[in-house]
């Protein structure tokens, strides 16, 4: 089987992924759906994080030495790449954090707490991570906001003339939303809620966290106002953050982390900060998975997020056909998928999902099971949990339907 | 399916078919607890007469493992009185089911086994502090909740 790139064969982006060919449980391939809760890691990051630790390791932006320049300008490109990648005008405007919740919580405390107040409204949805959810419910109850959520229809659609009439009411300050929901995969039609939002002069948050691995994602011409994403759902690793934020903002924004390389000037009663992005980044930052992320990002970009799209397309249609056909099977979001990235949620007849995910992982299939921090969805699809498979670029169409005749061991045992 | 099985014949008639399953109105103990990564979710009711469990009952929604443990704790302790109650061990619910092996093999399983248990220790553990002024029990009971799993 091949990936529409010319250049770029499943079978070569496999062989970089030494995990994939790990065996697991009782001697079985290991089949790794579980790609919305992270990706793994091609051998290209790996040896990036063993190179960093063996020739160049150095705290940055501080020292003069040899080491501390190498780290320091290796970590600026990593900011560089992505610029490039997102189509980002101002590298200053990316900020380094740990997660996409971290940045959340960062844009919750340090402009939320100076700009949201009571009787303002803060607008989140219904398939939103709780990531996505709790920082507004910490900010609006510490503010006497009001948060009010766009609900989803049957299709996994959110209903977006909610959202027309809390913008009418001239009091929603920030909107906050998924680009991609993490349970459902619907792909939110981002561009028509951020002209909804500009020309109501609320403010955007995007959470990207599983938009930017999946397809071509460009900042510049979303008009958005804050983004967020996290480098470990796309082949990067753990511990690394990015918040996109205007220029404008953050310079009115006060700091969120107190610390070093924050500061200009540091007395005894009063601090200046530094520039634009480095008034963000308190502290040592997480400099070996900075730098090795720039190795993920070169990677996808050599692909091509298209071909990567395109193949998880391919994917979805496959495994939502194959799927349609297995009785007592029920799949929760789009069915078309052009609207949704690869990400399939689903229960088999009435057995609770952890049952389901733990029979099939004796034969090496690894999908998540549970409610996918998002409990206010699980509440409206009224399920205490689902299974989710996810795909990315290394997936196979055999790996899907090893998934699938694994459900007919989940059918014997409870003598469905 | 080699290795240590989980999903027996028992514990599938269970999951199927619960025991006590159901709300006890006006009950002396009534406990929630769920397990926030999975999503178990279980309400334990108690009717206490003289000390004794005179009935029990349990609802909510959970795995397979976890209904039946739930079934299976609810007959153990049904009838019995609070002071035997109050020594029940997770091994002896365990070995019941033949899920002693979860401690070892499955970190996050086990807790799908123990929540019911894990309510009974909890919800008891306020009545002997409470309604029995005893506070040396309910200072165990609470210990053994809290570092069940």
């Amino acid at each position: 089987m091949k990936m529409q790139a010319n250049t770029y064969s499943l079978e070569t982006i496999r062989k970089d992924f030494p995990v994939l060919n790990r065996r697991v449980r009782d001697d079985k391939k290991l089949v790794y759906l579980d790609n919305a809760a992270t990706t793994q890691k091609p051998n290209q990051v790996i040896d990036a994080i063993t190179d960093y630790y063996q020739n160049h390791n150095s705290n940055i932006h501080r020292a003069v030495h040899a080491l501390a320049e190498e780290s320091t300008e290796a970590f600026e490109v990593t900011r560089d790449k992505i610029a490039k990648f997102l189509n980002i005008q101002n590298r200053e405007e990316i900020v380094f954090v740990k997660g996409t919740t971290e940045a959340i919580n960062l844009i919750s405390y340090a402009w939320g707490r100076d700009n949201v107040q009571k009787g303002d409204i803060v607008v989140t949805t219904e398939y939103e991570h709780h990531s996505n959810i709790v920082p507004w419910q910490l900010l609006t109850q510490e503010t006497g906001a009001e948060l009010k959520y766009i609900n989803i229809d049957d299709k996994g659609e959110l209903m977006l003339e909610q959202l027309d009439e809390y913008l009418a009411t001239g009091k929603v300050k920030l909107v906050a939303i998924s680009h991609v929901s993490n349970v459902l995969g619907t792909i939110t039609d981002i561009q028509k809620v951020i002209t909804k939002c500009k020309n109501a002069n609320a403010k955007i948050l995007v959470d990207g966290a599983q938009a930017v691995p999946h397809m071509k994602v460009d900042i510049a011409n979303l008009g958005c106002d804050f983004y967020a994403f996290s480098a470990h759902k796309m082949l990067g690793p753990t511990g690394v953050g990015i918040l996109w934020a205007r220029k404008e903002i953050l310079e009115n924004m006060k700091p969120f982390h107190g610390g070093g390389d924050m500061i200009r000037e540091v007395h005894k009663y009063e601090t200046t900060w530094n520039d634009l992005p480095y008034k963000f980044e308190a502290g040592t930052p997480n400099v070996a998975d900075v730098i090795s992320f720039a190795a993920a990002i070169d990677y996808l970009a050599k692909i091509g997020m298209d071909n990567v799209r395109n193949h998880e397309i391919e994917l979805t249609k496959y495994a939502l056909e194959k799927m349609s056909n297995v009785k007592g099977l029920t799949i929760y979001g789009p069915k078309d998928p052009q609207k949704a990235s690869g990400v399939i949620s689903f229960n088999f007849n009435d057995v609770h999902p952890h049952d389901v995910a733990t029979i099939i992982d004796k034969n090496g299939v690894a999908i998540r099971s549970g409610h996918h921090c998002a409990q206010v969805l699980m509440e409206k699809l009224n399920v205490a949990a689902t299974n989710r498979a996810s795909f990315y670029i290394y997936t196979t169409k055999e790996e899907v339907d090893t998934l699938i005749d694994s459900l007919e061991q989940v059918a014997k045992v409870f003598k469905l | 399916m080699s290795g240590d099985p989980i999903y027996t014949e028992m514990i599938i008639e269970y999951s199927r078919n619960p025991s006590n399953f159901g709300k006890i109105d006006n009950a002396q103990i009534k406990r929630h607890d769920s397990n926030p990564l999975c999503g178990d979710s279980i309400d334990l009711y108690l009717s206490i007469d003289d000390k004794k469990i005179s009935d029990v009952k349990f609802d909510g929604k959970g795995c397979a493992i976890c209904m039946a443990c739930s079934s299976v704790l609810t007959e153990m302790i049904k009838g019995k009185d609070l002071d035997e109650v109050k020594k029940f061990e997770k091994d002896e619910l365990l070995s019941e089911l033949g899920l002693e092996h979860l401690i070892k093999t499955s970190p996050v399983r086990i807790k799908c086994a123990l929540l019911s248990l894990k309510a009974l220790k909890y919800g008891i553990y306020s009545y002997f502090a409470e309604k029995m002024n005893d506070a040396e029990s309910a200072g165990n009971l609470k210990d053994e909740a809290a570092n069940l799993y």
